[in-house]
């Protein structure tokens, strides 16, 4: 089976992200980037698939040269190669545009199967995998746990609201967007690291951006729903006020 | 080509809230653009849908009815929402953002050369549309350009439902032209990952540990807390992820809701996966050491601060009152 996963860099998790640009972007200087979460767990699944039936896993992922380090990391745990299309415009463009470029540059490889992580981290439109899957004219489901490969096809296990499940059969060639927590996530190893190094990692460049009908205008900070009261001092004073708090006016202890 | 179109999503009991919070959002556009709503909706053979329209209600109701959506499939719902869509024309489509919303809007919308605009919290001026960046961190106000339809899906419980009132509606029927051959997938029953052995929604008290805990051997420290609390223990998606907790601890958009009377979030930032969960809590306490944690505006009462120093001093603390 041959397996493209779509994935994304995004923020560390604890990078203090501050707002930058004309107040509709974010100042990049000192962020320190990651993988985005969900992604790591497609390529997680893609991995298991590969182990199990054979094929190649294609790692594919669209942004600024910096991104090319998220990349060497997934082919690290185990892809086989991968495509880096070129883009310093990314965040610029709506989720469909981003679909298109990655659309672009999936349908000359003809993949069995097109993973992406459900949402990212960042921007989260969660709505990549599913575009995907229309401009490539595929069958698709998201938020997908478990992938099985069946003699039809596929068999995935989707997550609903409130702890419900439910097995989607579909056939091949299809495209899923995987939820965290199906998988335990490997660890590259020190043997994959080294091999990384001399995989294939083919650049493209992006086409222009389209026309957008979705755009960021402007970016603030939230408004709040409630008005918190901070409870300020050492840990040992703050926990005092905290439990006197809860005594008196909360009446929750 | 005009108006605005909501959607209602059909199911067992539950889709009337979520209808009227849509019903709510469209309200707020039509005030700023000066246009009527209707209403559609997929319709299934125990007839939830339409079942109750809280204040003034839309001109019209659609009642989308063919055999091949009586089960939801993305490809069905797409090619159902896509005719209608045609036929009526409308400037705006608002959808709740629900687990079914988020498998096909991106797909219709893209069918129509647009981007869907989704999971909003506010609509406002312009208009603009609001909606979360950074897991909560950030909101980006959005606007629509171009020729076709805009398509917004509206996050659950961040508009306020009517509940009085209420009127009736002319129902139309509409029936789309559908072939089996065109639906490609095949949906299984709905069931439970296992017997739920844990009832968080019945608790009164839940200590609720995210992923600021770091290491599963310091689990014991949020323990110790719940039960000199008396309360249950719960956790937020990544610690269920990780295996740290069952899954059946987890409160959130995919796990439990909770309404105790206090809920203790220690270590968890607030996406809103994890905020729909829980803010029907009576008192919530945060502790987190970034200030700037979305779980500090559902907060009532916030330390900012090291964990691993607070839990224990509150432990002690909790004894120490309660003794």
């Amino acid at each position: 089976m041959k397996i493209i996963v779509a994935i994304k860099q995004v923020p560390e998790r604890d990078a203090q992200v501050r707002i930058g640009g004309a107040g509709n972007g974010f100042d990049e200087t000192g962020v320190a980037w990651a993988l985005n979460e969900s992604d790591a767990y497609a390529i997680e699944e893609a991995l298991q698939l590969k182990e199990k039936h054979g094929g190649e896993v294609v790692l594919l992922s669209a942004g600024p040269e910096r991104v090319t380090t998220t990349i060497r990391e997934g082919l690290a745990k185990g892809a086989d190669r991968a495509i880096h299309v070129a883009c310093d415009d990314l965040a610029g463009r709506d989720a469909l545009g981003v679909a298109r470029l990655l659309a672009e540059a999936i349908k000359p490889e003809s993949p069995d199967l097109v993973l992406t992580g459900l949402q990212s981290d960042d921007l989260g439109y969660g709505q990549t995998g599913v575009i995907v899957a229309e401009l490539l004219g595929l069958p698709h489901a998201s938020l997908i746990l478990h992938v099985e490969k069946t003699e039809t096809g596929l068999l995935v296990k989707r997550e609903l609201e409130e702890g419900w499940l439910q097995d989607i059969e579909l056939p091949l060639p299809a495209a899923l967007s995987i939820q965290s927590g199906g998988n335990k996530l490997r660890y590259a190893t020190l043997m994959g690291i080294k091999k990384a190094k001399t995989k294939e990692l083919r650049a493209v460049t992006a086409g222009a951006a389209g026309e957008s009908t979705a755009t960021l205008e402007r970016i603030s900070a939230p408004q709040k729903q409630k008005t918190t009261q901070i409870l300020g001092g050492s840990p040992a004073e703050a926990v005092a006020a905290l439990v006197d708090k809860l005594k008196t006016e909360a009446r929750a202890l | 080509m005009s108006g605005i179109l909501i959607i209602e999503e059909a199911r067992k009991g539950g889709g009337a809230r979520a209808f009227q919070e849509t019903l709510t959002a469209a309200r707020i556009l039509a005030d700023l653009i000066g246009q009527p709503i209707q209403a559609a909706g997929i319709g299934d053979s125990e007839k939830n849908l339409f079942l109750q329209v809280c204040g003034v209600p839309p001109t019209a109701a659609y009642e989308i009815v063919h055999p091949l959506l009586e089960t939801y499939t993305s490809d069905g719902y797409t090619l159902a929402y896509e005719q209608i869509i045609r036929q009526l024309e409308p400037d705006y489509v608002i959808f709740p953002h629900t687990y079914q919303s988020r498998d096909f809007v991106p797909c219709l919308a893209a069918r129509f050369g647009q981007s869907l605009i989704g999971d909003v919290t506010a609509i406002e001026q312009g208009p603009v549309f609001v909606r979360q960046l950074f897991q909560g961190k950030f909101a980006g106000q959005y606007s629509h350009q171009g020729n076709g339809p805009c398509f917004i899906s509206i996050q659950m419980g961040a508009f306020r439902p009517e509940s009085t009132g209420g009127g009736i509606m002319p129902i139309h029927r509409f029936t789309p032209t559908l072939d089996a051959a065109q639906i490609r997938t095949k949906p299984g029953a709905p069931y439970r990952a296992s017997a739920q052995t844990v009832d968080l929604s019945s608790a009164q008290r839940i200590v609720s540990v995210g992923r600021g805990i770091k290491d599963a051997d310091k689990l014991p420290l949020v323990q110790e807390l719940a039960a000199a609390l008396g309360a249950e223990l719960a956790a937020s998606r990544p610690i269920c992820d990780a295996g740290w907790l069952p899954m059946e601890r987890q409160v959130g958009s995919s796990g439990q809701t909770v309404a105790p009377k206090l809920y203790v979030a220690v270590g968890i930032s607030g996406a809103i996966q994890h905020l729909v969960g829980m803010k029907g809590s009576q008192c919530v306490v945060a502790i987190n050491k970034d200030a700037n944690a979305p779980i500090f505006e559902v907060a009532d009462y916030g330390i900012v601060g090291d964990l691993f120093e607070v839990v224990p001093a509150l432990t002690a603390a909790v004894k120490a009152a309660t003794s």
